[in-house]
């Protein structure tokens, strides 16, 4: 036991510390010190105020990384993730703010608008393999581009606010109209308080975190205790055993491609939370992210979190090297690639092991009783 | 009379194919009353070769790889990997010699890519989207590293750069002042004879010789993959590489060299991307031009001639976009749309397809019914047409297909 989970961490410890002496040597080439460079991000990234920033950052990565995992359990990749969540969050937004309801209604309207449109966008691409046998990777990367330079583009200006200045005088900006405060999810400041001195002036703990929590929870329960995760699971490690086994492997591409989708949608929402709107500047990349979340953690619920964690902390502690100068901040970009290489890596070379391991102890069993 | 074609010999046939588009595109040109003129004026021709090109090359790279039977979905990383290193040794060396620089940073993409799923066994599609993750994370640190300290450059973009020389065919186009036959001939205003001049002289004036070496790649490949020792290897690695390995051939070699020349041809794709489009390096300038290689492959069939008509029919909507501002020319774009999918409606009937005659038709009919209860098209669809059309094609044609055998498995030296 204590030796499989000892194998389970050495494959992204040992990842970790590859790319950290990897980016190393990159630093030193570029001329500066890393010992310095690593203590300012670590120094900064003990602050209670960067580390909120580092779960309001992690919060839709690790939404974005189940969202791909769900995919990746059963060999179906949903490279799509960007082109669903930024699509479901425009429209969210729209919805959201021509409606006016009570608190919990309005939240709760504008993520299942959310959730339909990441599931019928994913779902078409699921439609067009089960149907057409279309490949995923092409036809989600095509939706992407449709999505991003098409659709977007052309919402955006569809549902721009009127004017740029509202009746009090506050310029707008651009985007679509703003959503009521009540169809805002509130900051959980007060609950991280329970634990910790009084947050900063300006920062908020995104209220999506508990979203996150719920989306991961679901995950494993949907995963590890329904019909529809077994199916998954299975499909995905022998789909022609699974077949044989009778699932429905059309409706598995189908189900889990618009349920990626799903989860996809929610991804926008602690930036929807926090601009109160859709505008062009919306965060983006977080799709590919969490793909990159998603293959750190093993598609593990776990295991996305400490990689969402993980990215967030250096997308976020990076920013104090601007300021000390002590490295150039896109090291940490370098550093992410190379986690996410080596971890690839380092995950099949312990498979590897693993199974040979357990083939020899099966054989020293099996010869043992044949000795007796 | 279809059959006739398919018993043509390849340039007669792929003549055949070009002469029917061209056709259709005048017809469409006839109805549309010459507002429309820009569908097969020669600098439509001449922007859309260009663009053909980053996705011809990003397919074969493409092609190398799932030939030796590696899917290669980190086409896109590899080729933005080249757009760096080629402005880098374009603004450096000069660039021809950004070329050469841009196909060796796309060949260290695609040595990465051949450790993490030869030397390791990966699987191709994880290990392909790293790379996609890696290769726009490794530009930006190269790019604040190096770009920042020259004049003009900065995080996101490089200094400009020069472009290769160009070459006008004499006689022809008018190069070295020679008299220009095409020219006479487009001006003559004669249906089709007209527009095929024009479209030619397009392709043969001012052509960088980036292109030139690019579109010669298209006969290299087939002759190194299908007529030399070394090419009937690699194929072996992406149909059965455990019969290769009996008969002594060293599998893992020739997939890591597969790959990596998969690798050089993406970055040569990046580097004339930088070099010859933009004239800089640009942060996210590949706009995905390495994905719609891939498609590329899978519609051109795994073969090199297949690859050069797919990376044609993706490029030209994009060189549709520019000089089009009054939409008119895509809008006429949707009746040449309506024709192509009518014509799948009769190919499907004749193959008994029913399922992709219905499609077809529903999709024709619509694309007809826009046209004509419209002026014009809104920019969106201007530019989201590339990849509807790749889409759209894949909905017909992905089924017909057939790739390497082994294509994607993981391949362990001694093991079935």
């Amino acid at each position: 036991m204590l030796r499989r989970i000892g194998l389970a961490l050495a494959a992204p410890t040992a990842a970790v510390l590859f790319a950290t002496i990897a980016s190393s040597i990159f630093l030193v080439i570029a001329g500066s010190n890393p010992i310095t460079a690593y203590g300012d991000m670590f120094e900064y990234g003990s602050r209670l105020e960067i580390q909120v920033d580092i779960l309001n950052r992690a919060t839709p990565l690790y939404i974005s990384g189940v969202a791909a995992a769900i995919g990746f359990r059963m060999n179906l990749f949903n490279i799509g993730v960007e082109g669903q969540y930024r699509l479901a969050a425009i429209v969210a937004a729209y919805v959201g703010a021509s409606v006016s309801l009570p608190a919990f209604f309005h939240i709760a309207l504008i993520l299942i608008v959310a959730m339909l449109v990441g599931g019928a966008y994913a779902g078409v691409a699921g439609v067009l393999k089960v149907s057409r046998g279309v490949n995923e990777v092409i036809s989600t990367i095509m939706l992407n581009a449709i999505a991003i330079s098409g659709l977007i583009a052309w919402l955006v200006r569809e549902w721009q606010a009127g004017g740029t200045v509202d009746a009090t005088g506050a310029n707008l900006g651009i985007g679509t109209e703003p959503i009521d405060e009540s169809g805002l999810i509130p900051n959980i400041n007060s609950w991280l308080e329970l634990f910790t001195r009084e947050i900063g002036k300006g920062k908020e703990l995104t209220g999506v975190l508990l979203v996150a929590v719920a989306v991961g929870v679901l995950y494993h329960i949907v995963l590890n205790r329904t019909r529809f995760g077994f199916d998954l699971r299975a499909t995905g490690i022998n789909p022609f055993a699974a077949r044989a086994g009778g699932v429905n492997d059309k409706r598995m591409v189908l189900g889990a491609m618009v349920l990626s989708g799903v989860v996809a949608g929610l991804v926008g929402m602690a930036e929807i939370a926090k601009l109160g709107r859709f505008n062009p500047n919306f965060v983006g990349n977080l799709g590919f992210a969490g793909i990159a979340v998603a293959l750190l953690g093993r598609n593990h619920p776990g295991g996305i979190a400490i990689g969402a964690l993980l990215f967030a902390f250096l997308d976020t502690a990076s920013g104090v090297l601007q300021v000390t100068g002590s490295a150039s901040r896109e090291i940490v970009f370098i550093m992410q690639g190379i986690i996410l290489l080596a971890a690839v890596i380092a995950y099949e070379v312990v498979q590897r092991y693993r199974i040979r391991e357990e083939a020899r102890m099966a054989s020293t069993l099996l010869a043992g009783e044949a000795e007796e | 009379m279809i059959d006739r074609i398919r018993r043509l010999p390849a340039y007669a046939r792929w003549a055949t194919y070009a002469t029917i588009g061209i056709l259709i595109l005048t017809l469409v040109q006839e109805l549309g009353q010459n507002q429309t003129s820009h569908l097969t004026a020669t600098s439509t021709a001449q922007t859309a070769l260009k663009w053909s090109i980053p996705i011809l090359l990003a397919g074969l790279g493409g092609l190398f790889a799932e030939r030796a039977g590696i899917i290669n979905i980190g086409l896109e990383g590899m080729m933005i990997l080249g757009t760096w290193f080629g402005a880098w040794g374009a603004f450096n060396y000069g660039p021809y010699w950004g070329i050469v620089i841009g196909a060796i940073g796309g060949a260290i993409g695609g040595l990465i890519h051949a450790i993490a799923t030869v030397g390791f066994g990966v699987d191709h599609i994880i290990s392909g989207v790293a790379i996609n993750i890696l290769g726009p994370f490794a530009a930006r640190f190269l790019s604040s590293e190096v770009f920042t300290g020259y004049q003009g450059g900065s995080v996101t973009q490089s200094p400009r750069v020069e472009n290769v020389d160009k070459f006008t065919m004499p006689f022809l186009a008018g190069g070295y002042e020679t008299p220009n036959f095409l020219k006479w001939l487009g001006d003559k205003e004669i249906p089709l004879l007209s527009d095929i001049g024009n479209i030619l002289r397009g392709i043969l004036t001012q052509t960088s010789w980036a292109t030139i070496i690019a579109l010669l790649l298209v006969p290299i490949s087939a002759y190194v993959l299908w007529k030399t020792r070394f090419g009937l290897r690699v194929r072996i690695s992406g149909e059965d590489p455990w019969a290769g390995e009996s008969q002594g051939v060293n599998i893992y070699r020739y997939k890591f060299v597969a790959v990596m020349i998969s690798g050089a041809f993406a970055g040569f794709g990046g580097a004339f991307i930088s070099i010859e489009m933009s004239s800089i390096y640009q942060e996210g300038g590949t706009t995905g031009r390495g994905f719609i290689g891939l498609a590329a492959l899978i519609f051109g069939n795994w073969r090199p001639g297949g690859i050069l008509a797919a990376a044609l029919l993706f490029g030209y909507p994009y060189a549709l976009q520019f000089g089009d501002f009054d939409g008119f020319a895509s809008h006429a774009l949707l009746l040449v749309n309506a024709i192509a999918l009518f014509g799948v409606v009769i190919w499907a009937l004749r193959n008994d397809k029913r399922t992709d005659a219905a499609i077809a038709f529903v999709l024709g009919s619509l694309s007809a019914v826009w046209y004509f209860v419209s002026d014009t098209v809104p920019d969106w669809w201007v530019k989201i047409l590339p990849y509807v059309i790749v889409i759209v094609v894949l909905i017909f044609f992905a089924q017909r297909l057939r790739m390497p055998a082994a294509n994607g498995q993981i391949y362990r030296r001694g093991q079935t």
